[in-house]
């Protein structure tokens, strides 16, 4: 426990030494949520056909939260354990007993706690520009984040195993995050998609976590269904993980 | 060797008939050796030739294809965690995370084994204190394998591996190394070192195995090698006389070779005073009379046809 929780807390210290994750998890979303709150932030509720029949900033809010958990997981993660990989860190920490495991669990947790900043910062800046209505049920709201997060740090991870580099990782993961970005729910509205475009939508892990978010924020009820895909994601990222990890070492 | 079932408690490693392939590639061909408390025990060869692999088995890194392995009574492959703790390891191309701090890898190390503190002491000792805040990538390769040394000293091992321990350091850190290497074997430290480099092993290793192609080829001292395999010692001198047949009297003389005005003898045994004394007899007394005695290098040579390097 000693070790993990110092591991942890290196492992933050790197993350806030790295520029590039630092951006991709804290500025880029709120770029996104300035950039389309710019363009849409003064429409009301009715005034168009999408955005699931809300105002624009109350369905954008959550979905830039999830956006920020998508990016830790599939571009911040599987480039830094993956190069961890390739340049022999996993080798030199196994050699001192601090296995991949911890070192796997000290990232999912620094994931964890970034996720969380990056999306309080996102939610303090949609209520101050935009006057974004609060949670409707916080707990609810809270649990939908948390597994959401776990679902895309244990993708993440997933990731970082499978992937043999960083440059790899880099690749992939941007396709990722850019699919995900612009057919996910994140970006234009499903009611203006095409009908493949939406069933592509519904193959990405992040269109599920905004809905799930999403309803917990905005008072439409638990999504069983979405929670249920978003705790699925995690319990077979994790346990393919842990099936590559083990044949790796 | 091949009667060590009974475990002895002196011996800190024991291996025996240990293999490792991949795939079709053989890169350990069934090895047996044992390594005794506070010895310095070194792995000599070319690289490619399965040291690395065969360390890294003894860590508990790799899992070997065959063979029984014992390093402190445990099987590194079982009781990996147990054995961890108790050894110190200095890997071959392996890194630290690029903006990890010098002291923060040497306190995150340390906090790995409990009861376990003075890793400042250690990074003064390996002339890393003013670089305590300097980020890893930002340190030079010697910088670097001092730090990796230090880490592999940090939870007060048993026993130390050290693969390729002075590659990239210069050669006033080397000899510093060197120091401090003897210093672990005086405080009753088992060393494991891996090397290529022969004045390293010939100056460290109280035995030494010698590897090539994946098989132990030879294991002594380095006084008992080069006795066994390669006891021809050369004399060389200037001299100006023309007839210096008589020097083919002596019978441990093997052969005289003239290049120019130097004289080079090679013979076995007592031949340095012997020719010496004849030199004097004669009148002739060079005042650079040189004597090479054989070398790993020449051991090497010998028992498998092709130098290290290369």
């Amino acid at each position: 426990m000693r070790t993990l929780a110092k591991l942890t807390l290196v492992e933050m210290k790197l993350f806030i030494r790295e520029p590039v994750t630092m951006f991709f998890t804290f500025v880029l979303p709120l770029l996104f949520l300035f950039v389309m709150g710019g363009v849409f932030g003064t429409l009301s509720r009715g005034d168009f056909g999408g955005f699931r029949g809300l105002p624009a900033m109350d369905f954008y809010t959550p979905a830039y939260i999830a956006l920020v958990l998508a990016s830790v997981g599939v571009v911040g993660l599987p480039v830094h354990l993956t190069s961890y990989k390739e340049r022999g860190v996993l080798r030199r920490f196994r050699a001192s007993s601090l296995s991949s495991w911890r070192v796997f669990g000290a990232q999912g947790l620094v994931s964890l706690a970034t996720a969380s900043v990056g999306g309080i910062l996102i939610l303090v800046a949609a209520v101050l520009s935009f006057h974004v209505s609060l949670p409707d049920n916080p707990l609810l709201v809270f649990v939908a984040f948390l597994v959401s997060a776990l679902g895309f740090a244990s993708l993440g991870i997933l990731l970082g195993a499978i992937l043999p580099n960083s440059r790899a990782a880099q690749g992939v993961g941007l396709v990722l995050f850019f699919i995900m970005l612009i057919l996910g729910g994140a970006g234009p509205p499903r009611e203006v998609m095409t009908h493949a475009m939406r069933v592509a939508g519904d193959f990405t892990p992040l269109q599920h976590s905004v809905i799930l978010l999403q309803d917990a924020w905005l008072g439409l009820g638990w999504n069983w269904t979405e929670f249920g895909i978003m705790a699925g994601i995690l319990v077979v990222s994790l346990t393919t993980a842990t099936f590559v990890i083990r044949r790796n070492s | 060797m091949t009667d060590s079932s009974i475990p002895i408690p002196s011996k800190v490693i024991r291996v025996e008939d240990l293999r490792k392939s991949y795939r079709d590639v053989v890169a350990v061909d069934g090895v047996s050796f044992e390594v005794s408390s506070g010895e310095i025990f070194g792995l000599l060869g070319p690289n490619g030739a399965g040291k690395t692999t065969i360390v890294e088995c003894l860590q508990g890194l790799r899992h070997p294809t065959s063979g029984t392995i014992r390093v402190l009574g445990l099987d590194p492959f079982k009781n990996p965690g147990a054995l961890r703790r108790r050894i110190g390891s200095q890997l071959q191309d392996s890194e630290l995370p690029q903006r990890i701090k010098v002291w923060e890898a040497l306190d995150l190390f340390s906090s790995i084994t409990r009861g376990v503190n003075g890793w400042k002491r250690l990074m003064k000792q390996w002339d890393l204190a003013g670089k305590a805040n300097a980020s890893f990538s930002s340190l030079s390769g010697g910088q670097r394998q001092r730090l990796f040394i230090a880490l592999a000293l940090v939870n007060h091992p048993e026993v130390v591996f050290l693969d390729e321990m002075t590659t990239g350091l210069d050669p006033v850190a080397r000899h510093v190394a060197w120091d401090l290497i003897k210093e672990m074997r005086a405080s009753g430290t088992t060393v494991v070192l891996v090397t290529h480099f022969m004045d390293e092993a010939e100056e460290l290793c109280d035995r030494l195995a010698i590897v090539d192609n994946g098989k132990i080829v030879a294991l002594d001292s380095p006084g008992g090698l080069t006795t066994k395999f390669a006891n021809n010692v050369r004399v060389a001198f200037s001299c100006s006389a023309n007839d210096i047949s008589w020097l083919r009297d002596i019978a441990q003389v093997k052969k005289v070779t003239r290049m120019g005005t130097t004289i080079e003898v090679e013979g076995t045994g007592a031949v340095v005073p012997l020719v010496a004394a004849a030199l004097v007899n004669h009148g002739i007394v060079p005042d650079d009379l040189r004597v090479k005695r054989p070398s790993l290098e020449d051991v090497f040579l010998t028992i498998t046809g092709h130098r290290i390097e290369g």
